[in-house]
């Protein structure tokens, strides 16, 4: 299962300082930019188009709410990879250019949105009931009622979860370096490949996402308690 | 069907009765909550429904609020019907429009307050009135504050409702319903969730309430004493019938059933 | 009926000529999906039931696997296994093998802490009551808490295990040949790429369903073996009585 480098032998090479030291700004301020891009463009559109679907999902027609619970549930039943492949190889033939980081954004907001979903259908649900009959006895409009009631709730319970999508999304951005995005470990892959060692560029990349995802989710989940009290 | 009880009658006001239900059948799955029911409210007749849980009671003012919906019979409000309209000559159950015309003239107030924790307190009573019946802001707002003086909580108007006490909240609850000018208003055990202490003030402020307009009250309640204080008449409810009725002394003092004198019994001992 | 073996090259069209590659690849997705499976869920159990130990140190241990796994993602870490580590110490991995390593050591973290939430969520005076018993700490474990915390994990773990599957497209990048990577082969080798796409796409549904339908099945067992019925699914369909509140 696993075999001795050829070139290297048996003796194991050691990390190198310089070279680590000549590549870290690059990938600090132009990978990490793109993976912010990447991850703040997924998020926002994960989170808006999260809510539409919750709201198609919870619409009283059965012609609307089945559709579109069952296309939320095969995308995220599917690999966003091959999601990815089709926005990135099939929409040029139908005469949709975008731009790489465009198109995974694209991927990444629509395949998470099909999880915010779930989040925001969560936090309706939480919703007391008391609150929809309160609403009813005051006779307001049912849209109303919606906007003004029932989502500011159910929105504020979902903010820690949609805080762990964020985290999610941030980390499997990566998965966009497989269609030429050049992100962080996009632009490690290509460091790498140049010398043939990966070791430096991909053990600072690994660093990046530690260093950002861990806080970021002691930070989601202290948001987690506080909302719980 | 006899004639004035067709369903769907236009608006046409019925002098004789405010609430009237006919034959009204209510079930949840297997159980039959309410078995044909009929009873009738006069405009301004303030009634407490009473009887063991499981009874109907808070059922009929779910039903009157269009919180559920009847499986069979009519309710008329006012001479209009409740769960079906009139299309044509036909009878059609009732859509959102005809819903929201029909609960204009009611309000109720829920055993858990449930108040807008999104709302300031200010906002909770203005929201309706604004929402629903177009009333301009500012004077929402000059209409709220003169509640909330009523209620006593005139220094509230921009508390949140979770940093005000039960008893405190059951007030704004109550004002909110009030705000929207109902004929008629709904008491379901508003005052069962309460600490103790709480109760009595509350009970004060609905019995100025009952005394002063010409509301029409249906209120449940398991408070024998707040039941004598506001009602003009009590229904007695046993399995979702009508088990007997009167002005309040008679039910209290002679009940002729023996089931209400268990019933009176057992609430008051506790 | 006729039955056709979805897998034949004698299928008419793009499907014959992509079926049975398809089809190749679909068997090293399992492969991967199964390994990465097994090594998730025993990491899951150990780690998980660690991370409620007593003990300061192992708790400790515990966490910073959990940390370190859920802090990155698993193509960072299936590139740094792959093509990081051999420089490090001189031994290069078998594809597939530093893939189903990956695979289990990331879903591996997110599976101990739903086993250590559903240890922890078993009421306490269960484990009160099974100490006043004079249950040894295993058989209190294995006998009383396990069972109950058994039918919590199973909703969380088939979304991990489905989480797992879709995953596994990611060890195409190192040339493993499942699905994704065959798929991607066809495209390139001049097959219609719409139709390999979706194929690509329904049969990693169809893959996601099965270990769906394996979960309800051992979900329906295990809540049997506490004494409760099926637990119920989600209140979505349920529409509620309330008559014009839109819900």
């Amino acid at each position: 299962m696993a075999a001795p480098l050829r070139d290297g032998g048996s003796r194991p090479m050691t990390w190198d300082w310089d070279w680590a030291m000549e590549i870290l700004p690059g990938l600090l301020t132009q990978g990490l930019l793109v993976t912010v891009q990447a991850t703040i463009g997924g998020a926002l559109l994960a989170f808006v188009l999260g809510l539409f679907l919750a709201l198609l999902r919870r619409s009283p027609r059965p012609y609307i709410s089945r559709p579109v619970g069952a296309v939320a549930e095969f995308i995220r039943s599917t690999p966003l990879l091959v999601q990815l492949f089709v926005l990135y190889y099939v929409m040029p033939d139908f005469g949709v250019k975008m731009t790489a980081l465009t198109t995974g954004i694209i991927g990444l907001g629509v395949h998470y949105a099909t999880y915010t979903a779930e989040v925001y259908r969560a936090g309706i649900d939480c919703v007391p009931k008391g609150q929809w009959e309160a609403a009813v006895a005051l006779n307001l409009p049912r849209r109303w009622s919606w906007f003004s009631i029932i989502l500011p709730q159910a929105v504020r319970r979902s903010l820690p979860a949609l805080g762990n999508y964020l985290v999610a999304i941030f980390k499997e951005s990566p998965q966009l370096s497989v269609i030429t995005v050049v992100d962080v470990v996009g632009l490690a892959r290509e460091l790498g490949s140049e010398r043939f060692r990966y070791l430096e560029p991909m053990t600072i990349a690994g660093l990046f996402f530690l260093l950002i995802a861990i806080p970021a989710s002691i930070l989601v989940r202290r948001m987690e308690r506080r909302l719980d009290t | 069907m006899t004639p004035e009880s067709q369903p769907g009658t236009p608006a046409e006001p019925d002098p004789q009765w405010m609430v009237r239900f006919d034959k009204v059948v209510k079930t949840f799955g297997d159980a039959t909550v309410l078995r044909e029911l009929d009873f009738q409210v006069r405009p301004g007749e303030r009634v407490t429904l009473i009887g063991p849980s499981g009874s109907g009671k808070t059922t009929i003012l779910r039903l009157l609020m269009t919180l559920e919906r009847v499986t069979s019979g009519t309710i008329h409000i006012d001479g209009e019907c409740l769960s079906h309209m009139r299309r044509g000559t036909r009878r059609v159950p009732a859509d959102e429009r005809h819903l929201r015309r029909v609960r204009k003239r009611i309000g109720m107030v829920f055993q858990q307050f449930n108040l807008f924790p999104n709302m300031n307190v200010l906002r909770n009573i203005t929201e309706a009135p604004v929402r629903a019946l177009g009333v301009p802001r500012d004077q929402a707002e000059d209409k709220a504050r003169e509640l909330l003086e009523m209620v006593g909580l005139a220094d509230k108007a921009l508390a949140h409702p979770s940093q005000l006490s039960g008893g405190q909240q059951q007030r704004v609850a109550i004002a909110r319903a009030l705000a929207m000018e109902p004929e008629v208003l709904l008491l379901d055990e508003v005052t069962s969730a309460l600490d103790p202490e709480l109760v009595s003030g509350v009970q004060c402020l609905l019995r100025d309430i009952a005394q002063q307009g010409n509301l029409t009250l249906l209120c449940v309640t398991h408070e024998m004493n707040f039941a004598r204080d506001i009602s003009d008449r009590v229904l007695m409810f046993d399995h979702g019938r009508i088990l007997e009725e009167g002005p309040p002394d008679q039910i209290f003092s002679e009940p002729e059933q023996q089931r209400t004198r268990e019933f009176l019994q057992a609430v008051l001992d506790v | 009926m006729v039955t056709v073996n979805p897998c034949s090259a004698e299928l008419p069209g793009t499907l014959g000529e992509t079926m049975p590659f398809l089809c190749e690849g679909a068997v090293v997705t399992l492969q991967s999906a199964a390994g990465g499976s097994v090594l998730a869920l025993v990491l899951a159990l150990v780690v998980g039931l660690t991370a409620t130990s007593r003990f300061r140190g192992a708790r400790a241990v515990a966490r910073v696997y959990m940390e370190f796994f859920r802090g990155t993602s698993v193509l960072v870490q299936l590139f740094w296994l792959f093509y990081a580590m051999p420089i490090l110490t001189g031994f290069q991995l078998d594809t597939l093998f530093a893939g189903i390593l990956a695979l289990g050591l990331n879903l591996g973290a997110y599976g101990s802490e739903v086993v250590r939430g559903a240890v922890q969520a078993v009421p306490a005076g269960q484990r009160e009551a099974a100490i006043a018993l004079n249950l040894s700490p295993y058989q209190r474990m294995r006998r009383v808490i396990l069972p109950q915390a058994f039918v919590e994990m199973v909703p969380p773990m088939n979304n991990l295990l489905i989480e797992l599957l879709k995953s596994t497209s990611l060890l195409s990048v190192i040339t493993v040949t499942d699905l994704a990577y065959q798929g991607r082969l066809l495209v390139n080798s001049g097959s219609d790429q719409l139709v390999v796409f979706a194929l690509l796409l329904v049969i990693y549904f169809l893959l996601s369903y099965l270990i769906t339908l394996l979960m309800r099945y051992v979900e329906g067992r295990a809540a049997r073996l506490v004494g409760r019925g099926k637990p119920r699914r989600t209140p979505w369909r349920r529409r509620s009585a309330t008559a014009g509140a839109g819900r």
